[in-house]
């Protein structure tokens, strides 16, 4: 299949340099700053997984999708939970359909252990089509320290062993992405594998640049306005301090007020529950939101 | 790894990966050999390119951010006057014991503060009695009182549960399509996590020697337990505590809590608490057992906001106070009145028993606070 293989260079031959990444990402939407477009560069040019952590709401998913459309393939995405086991994330078997076939077979043989009786899960299905497919393992400090020692072999050998199979290997080594909030240490031997990067909030100038690229219908002065004032609020102690894409959601909505006739303060006032979700960090800001506003406004 | 047979130019590199080590950075080789390619790999043009490849593949962990870049501007730059010991700014107002203190050697304070001194003086007095006072016990029994909840994991049971398809289908297929007695799994139950915060305040100090040897029992004994000091500000000791040794442990602890015997600032502490997210993440679903006396100085909204977010996370909050003890209490402070309907217990938290019998029963449901404080009065 020429195709394929005209694939499977595509990854060296799209990331030749971190600023190649980013422009590639920004094509795709996704502002990265240097720091991250190096991170993804190595982490692509040496094979090796990339972990983003950073506080919820920096755009760490959305960078995955972004780097899965970099490269022109699918994105795998495996959430996590506490309580995640091989049957979630590698394979399970298709019992009732077995059970069906070996009815139905009566005298025949049947082998139930065929292909059509095996649900891949995400892990096995980024393994049988590296080249074609994007593995992101999101949210990995919500899962148990026994589910990362599983994902830990299978990021270090890329194999997995069905009992009733036998060993199911890659040849290619796929592209994975690891996400973590950093609400519990991860293993220093899952850290040590992977190529890391720290997602911090943009600065001012950037977030202005991602609010105009991913709202809809926003003046520069507005996105302008929005991040600064964002980057104001994220500086008080709050419970849930705004992510970027809430920051978007805001702009977009004080846009909208506007258009309908309120001014522009009160039209940012108005539109302040898309960005605060929560009653006491709302009670604590209320008292400076004006400043903030006024002051972003200036 | 030895440098033999390797350019003259990658000694930098390994050197730094040395460097890193000698001051606690956890740095295999592995990594060391993925910063020389990353480094091969971005040409390197510039110094930011070393330093981005250094970061990617090295992994310092965030909280440790400005530590490694002094380092790496003093191994590159030579530049040995960036070099800082720690960072200060950050942790001002909450230390955590997590990866930083494993080199540290123990180091008992000692004459520093007369409390201090007289704390781990009095710990080896009572060391005879505290056992008879049942903390072997309360380790043993704790693991299986904490309250429960059901995990998302199966195990294999033999009544009351949902088939189990794959073993079933393999006793099927191995007895030649007959059906024998089903097999079954069920859910299972895990224990709770249990955090434990304890007020380290002038006003506690009687106390905080017993709590800390119950502490570590509840850290040994349960699956999943957290303990935090709080006066001015807050620590996190935990990992002091998982040393098997008591002696040792409550030395290591003593020695990492820089707040003994200061004032209370109980409300912006615990807000503290709850802005980490990894911290609040552990709260969540817990059951959580405050050891003070809720004797705020000034102003209680913040401590009020904290209690409220805390027992908005928390399977069951319960506060233990040592004042319960007098059988004249009553919740008739303002903060103690504010908070009370947040909490599920409110108990008494002046002896060691009293309160190893109240953390076993955490699992038995309980009236909540108010009513029974509000029946007393």
């Amino acid at each position: 299949m020429p195709k394929r293989s005209a694939r499977t260079s595509s990854a060296e031959t799209v990331a030749t340099s971190p600023e190649a990444v980013a422009s590639r990402l920004a094509a795709s939407r996704y502002l990265a700053d240097e720091s991250l477009a190096t991170a993804i560069f190595l982490a692509i040019r040496l094979g090796k997984p990339l972990l983003l952590e950073g506080a919820p709401g920096v755009g760490k998913t959305e960078a995955a999708k972004a780097i899965a459309e970099l490269l022109g393939r699918d994105l795998v995405r495996l959430q996590c939970y506490e309580g995640i086991d091989a049957a979630h994330a590698l394979y399970e078997w298709n019992y009732q359909r077995q059970l069906l076939a070996i009815r139905h077979a009566g005298e025949h043989e049947v082998d139930i252990y065929d292909d059509r009786f095996l649900i891949a899960r995400p892990l096995l299905q980024v393994l049988k089509a590296p080249e074609k497919r994007v593995l992101l393992v999101d949210e990995i400090d919500r899962s148990d320290h026994e589910f990362e020692a599983l994902l830990l072999e299978f990021l270090s050998d890329f194999q997995i062993s069905i009992p009733e199979r036998g060993t199911i290997r890659t040849t290619a080594q796929p592209i994975v992405i690891l996400t973590s909030n950093r609400t519990r240490e991860l293993a220093e031997a899952l850290r040590r594998r992977c190529v890391y990067h720290w997602i911090t909030y943009p600065d001012a100038i950037r977030e202005a640049e991602i609010i105009m690229l991913r709202a809809g219908d926003v003046a520069e002065a507005t996105a302008r306005a929005v991040a600064s004032a964002v980057r104001d609020i994220r500086a008080h102690p709050l419970a849930k301090p705004p992510g970027i894409a809430e920051a978007v959601e805001w702009a977009n909505a004080a846009t909208i007020l506007e258009k309908g006739g309120s001014p522009w303060p009160e039209a940012f006032r108005r539109a302040i529950g898309v960005l605060i979700k929560d009653e006491e960090d709302f009670s604590s800001i209320a008292p400076e939101l004006g400043k903030i506003i006024e002051e972003a406004l200036a | 790894m030895s440098a033999a047979g390797l350019p003259q130019g990658a000694t930098p590199f390994l050197g730094f990966g040395r460097l890193l080590r000698r001051y606690g950075f956890p740095v295999a080789p592995e990594q060391v050999s993925g910063f020389m390619q990353a480094v091969t790999l971005l040409g390197p043009r510039s110094m930011a390119d070393i330093r981005e490849a250094a970061l990617a593949t090295l992994a310092p962990p965030p909280d440790r951010r400005d530590e490694f870049e002094a380092h790496f501007r003093s191994h590159f730059y030579g530049n040995a006057a960036a070099l800082v010991e720690g960072d200060a700014d950050e942790e001002a107002r909450i230390k955590d014991d997590g990866k930083t203190s494993k080199q540290e050697i123990e180091v008992v304070r000692q004459e520093e503060g007369g409390e201090l001194s007289s704390a781990s003086e009095q710990l080896s007095v009572r060391e005879f009695q505290r056992d008879r006072d049942g903390l072997a016990a309360f380790r043993r029994k704790l693991a299986t009182a904490l309250p429960a909840r059901r995990s998302f994991r199966t195990v294999r049971t033999h009544a009351r549960g949902k088939l189990d398809l794959r073993r079933s289908l393999r006793e099927i297929v191995s007895a030649d399509g007959d059906i024998p007695s089903p097999l079954l799994r069920r859910r299972q139950t895990v224990p709770r996590k249990l955090l434990i915060l304890i007020d380290v305040s002038g006003s506690m100090k009687h106390y905080t020697s017993d709590y800390l040897k119950l502490a570590h029992a509840a850290v040994q004994g349960a699956d999943r337990a957290e303990v935090f000091t709080f006066g001015t500000r807050l620590t996190r000791i935990t990992s002091a505590l998982r040393i098997r040794d008591r002696d040792q442990a409550l030395a290591r602890a003593a020695a990492q809590v820089d707040d003994w015997d200061g004032g209370t600032r109980m409300g912006p502490t615990l807000l503290a608490f709850l802005s980490v997210p990894r911290f609040s993440a552990f709260a969540r679903g817990a059951a959580i057992v405050i050891l003070s006396d809720a004797l705020e100085r000034g102003d209680h909204a913040e401590l009020e906001m904290a209690m409220r977010r805390l027992s908005a996370r928390a399977f069951r909050l319960s506060l233990a106070t040592p004042l319960a003890g007098d059988p004249r209490f009553q919740p008739a402070t303002a903060a103690l009145r504010a908070i009370l309907p947040m909490l599920d217990d409110l108990v008494d938290g002046s002896s060691i028993a009293g309160l190893t019998d109240f953390i076993l029963s955490l699992a038995r449901p309980a009236p909540v606070a108010a009513a029974i404080w509000k029946r007393v009065s």
